[in-house]
C-alpha cells in the first residue's frame, strides 16, 4: 500500500487548520503596509478587522475567546491607531460575536452580515476617538464614515473570501 | 446556515474551567489593552519604536511593490477631482490671472531683496538637508496619517526632524529605526504648524483635518482676514519647522478661519529631504550638531 499518497477519511492536515485563519488575518492587517498607496484620508476598509469578524462569523468556535488579543496587537503595529486599542476592540467584539451567536440559534446569512457591519462601524469609530481624544468628535465621526460605508458594502465579499480559505483549511489532501 | 454553537461545555468539569478562564483571559485583555492604548495616545515615543520595528519588517516589501507599481497617487483624490473639475478650472484661470499679476510684483521686490542682502551680508541660515528619501507607503485604515520614510538612522534621520518635499512641508519624523522612519503628515489631527501668511506674515496656525485638508486659524479671533489664494509659509515659531518653507495655499474662507490644501501632496512628492530642527543653535551656526533634545510642536493657546 501507498503510504504517502491520501488515505480514505484521513483528516486534513492540522497545522493548516490552524495557520490558515490566523496568517490570513495577519497578512491582510499588514498588507495596507505594503501597498505603495500614501493616502490623505482613511481610504482602505480595515482588512484585517473584516477577516477576523468573518472567520468568527463562519467558524464561532474556531477560536478562544482571547484570540483577539494577539491579532490585536498586531494589527495594532501596522494601522497606526495607538497601541491596545485593536487588542481591546477585537476582543470585545469576540465576546459579542460569542454572545449573538448563543442567542440567536440559527445564524443566516443577513445576521452575519448585520453583525459584522454593527460591529466594524462600532470598532472603526471609537479606534478614530480613542486615538484623537482632543478633535471633535462629529468631524472625527465624518472622517470615518465613508470608510465604514465601503466596509459594511464589502463584509458579504469577505465573508465568501473567508468561506474559500475556509475550504482550503479543511481539504483533504 | 451557520452551525449553531456548543458553547456549553456540559457536565465536564474540566470543560466548564478552560472556557470561564478564556473569558476572564479575554476580559482582562481587554481592559489592559484599553490601558495600554491610553497610556500610548498621551506617551506616544515609548511605543514608537515598536511600531518602527514592525514596519522594518514590510518595509522591504513596499520598497518591491513601489518598484514594481509606482506610487499609486492618492485614489480619493483623483475621485474628488474628477467630481469638482469645471469648479476647479474657474477657480484655477482665476488664480493664475491673480499670480501674473503677483508674480511682476514680486520680482521687484526680489531684486530688492537681494540688494539689501548683498548689502547686511547676511548669512543664509542652514537650509541643507540631512538626507533624502522617498515616501513608500503609509497607513490608510485607521485615521492616523503617517507615513513611512526610506531612510533611518543609517543616514542621520532623528525623531522631530521636519521633512519636505520640492513643493512645501510633508511632516516632521516620529520614529525612526534602522533603514526606515515614520513621518507624521502636517494633514493628521494631531499635527499642528505655526505658519503666517507669505504675503503680509500674519501669524496662524495650521491643524490637520485628516482627511488632507488643513484647518487655518488667526491668533486674533476678531477679524478673519483670509482671502482664498493666500500662500501660507513657515513662521519659525516653535523651533521645530526652519521658516519660509511652503506650507498651504488656502481654498476657502471658514467661520473660524480658512480651509488650505496643503502645496505639496504627500501622494505626488517623488523624493523628500529631512532637515535640521530648526533650533536657535542651529539657526545661527551652520554646522552645529543636532541637539539631542529636539521641542515639541507648541499646542495651540
Amino acid at each position: 500500500m501507498n503510504q504517502r499518497g491520501p488515505r480514505l477519511g484521513e483528516p486534513a492536515s492540522r497545522w493548516r487548520m490552524r495557520i490558515v485563519p490566523i496568517a490570513s488575518v495577519m497578512l491582510a492587517s499588514a498588507l495596507p503596509l505594503m501597498l505603495p498607496l500614501v493616502a490623505s484620508s482613511p481610504v482602505l476598509p480595515p482588512l484585517g478587522l473584516l477577516f477576523f469578524l468573518s472567520w468568527q462569523l463562519l467558524r464561532t468556535e474556531m477560536w478562544p475567546v482571547w484570540i483577539g488579543l494577539p491579532l490585536g496587537l498586531w494589527d495594532d503595529l501596522f494601522s497606526g491607531a495607538p497601541i491596545g486599542t485593536a487588542v481591546a476592540l477585537w476582543t470585545a467584539a469576540s465576546i459579542a460575536i460569542a454572545y449573538a451567536s448563543q442567542r440567536i440559534y440559527w445564524r443566516g446569512f443577513f445576521h452575519d452580515w448585520a453583525i459584522g457591519a454593527l460591529l466594524v462601524a462600532i470598532i472603526q469609530a471609537v479606534a478614530a476617538l480613542l486615538t484623537h481624544p482632543h478633535a471633535a468628535t462629529g468631524r472625527l465621526l465624518g472622517l470615518v464614515a465613508p470608510q465604514i460605508v465601503v466596509s459594511v458594502l464589502l463584509v458579504p465579499l469577505f465573508l465568501r473570501l473567508t468561506g474559500k480559505f475556509d475550504n482550503f483549511r479543511l481539504k483533504r489532501r | 446556515m451557520v452551525r449553531p454553537a456548543h458553547r456549553r461545555p456540559g457536565q465536564s468539569r474540566k470543560a466548564q474551567y478552560s472556557l470561564f478562564v478564556a473569558y476572564v483571559i479575554a476580559v482582562t485583555g481587554a481592559v489592559a489593552g484599553l490601558l495600554l492604548a491610553v497610556l500610548s495616545v498621551v506617551d506616544p515615543v515609548g511605543f514608537a519604536q515598536l511600531r518602527v520595528a514592525s514596519h522594518e519588517v514590510t518595509a522591504p516589501i513596499a520598497r518591491a511593490s513601489r518598484s514594481v507599481i509606482g506610487s499609486i497617487s492618492g485614489i480619493d483624490d483623483a475621485v474628488s477631482a474628477y467630481v469638482g473639475a469645471g469648479s476647479q478650472n474657474r477657480r484655477l484661470r482665476k488664480e493664475l490671472a491673480e499670480t501674473r499679476r503677483q508674480l511682476v510684483a514680486t520680482s521687484s521686490l526680489q531684486e530688492e531683496n537681494r540688494q539689501l542682502k548683498a548689502l547686511l551680508k547676511l548669512q543664509e541660515a542652514d537650509k541643507t538637508a540631512i538626507a533624502n528619501g522617498y515616501l513608500l507607503t503609509s497607513t490608510s485604515t485607521s485615521s492616523k496619517r503617517i507615513a513611512l520614510l526610506s531612510i533611518g538612522r543609517n543616514l542621520g534621520v532623528a525623531a522631530g526632524q521636519p521633512v519636505r518635499g520640492a513643493d512645501g512641508l510633508i511632516g516632521r519624523v516620529l520614529g525612526s529605526g534602522p533603514s526606515v522612519s515614520q513621518v507624521l503628515l502636517i494633514t493628521d489631527i494631531d499635527n499642528i504648524v505655526p505658519v503666517r501668511r507669505a504675503r503680509d506674515g500674519l501669524p496662524a496656525l495650521a491643524y490637520g483635518r485628516g482627511n488632507g485638508d488643513l484647518d487655518i486659524r488667526t491668533l486674533n479671533i476678531a477679524n478673519n482676514p483670509f482671502k482664498p489664494g493666500d500662500i501660507l509659509v513657515t513662521s519659525g515659531t516653535g523651533g521645530l519647522y526652519p521658516p519660509n518653507i511652503p506650507v498651504a495655499i488656502v481654498v476657502r474662507r471658514q467661520d473660524d478661519g480658512a480651509l488650505a490644501r496643503p502645496l505639496a501632496d504627500p501622494a505626488k512628492v517623488d523624493a523628500v529631504s529631512v532637515l535640521r530642527p530648526y533650533t536657535p543653535e542651529n539657526a545661527e551656526a551652520q554646522l552645529a550638531p543636532p541637539p539631542d533634545a529636539v521641542p515639541e510642536v507648541p499646542k495651540a493657546p
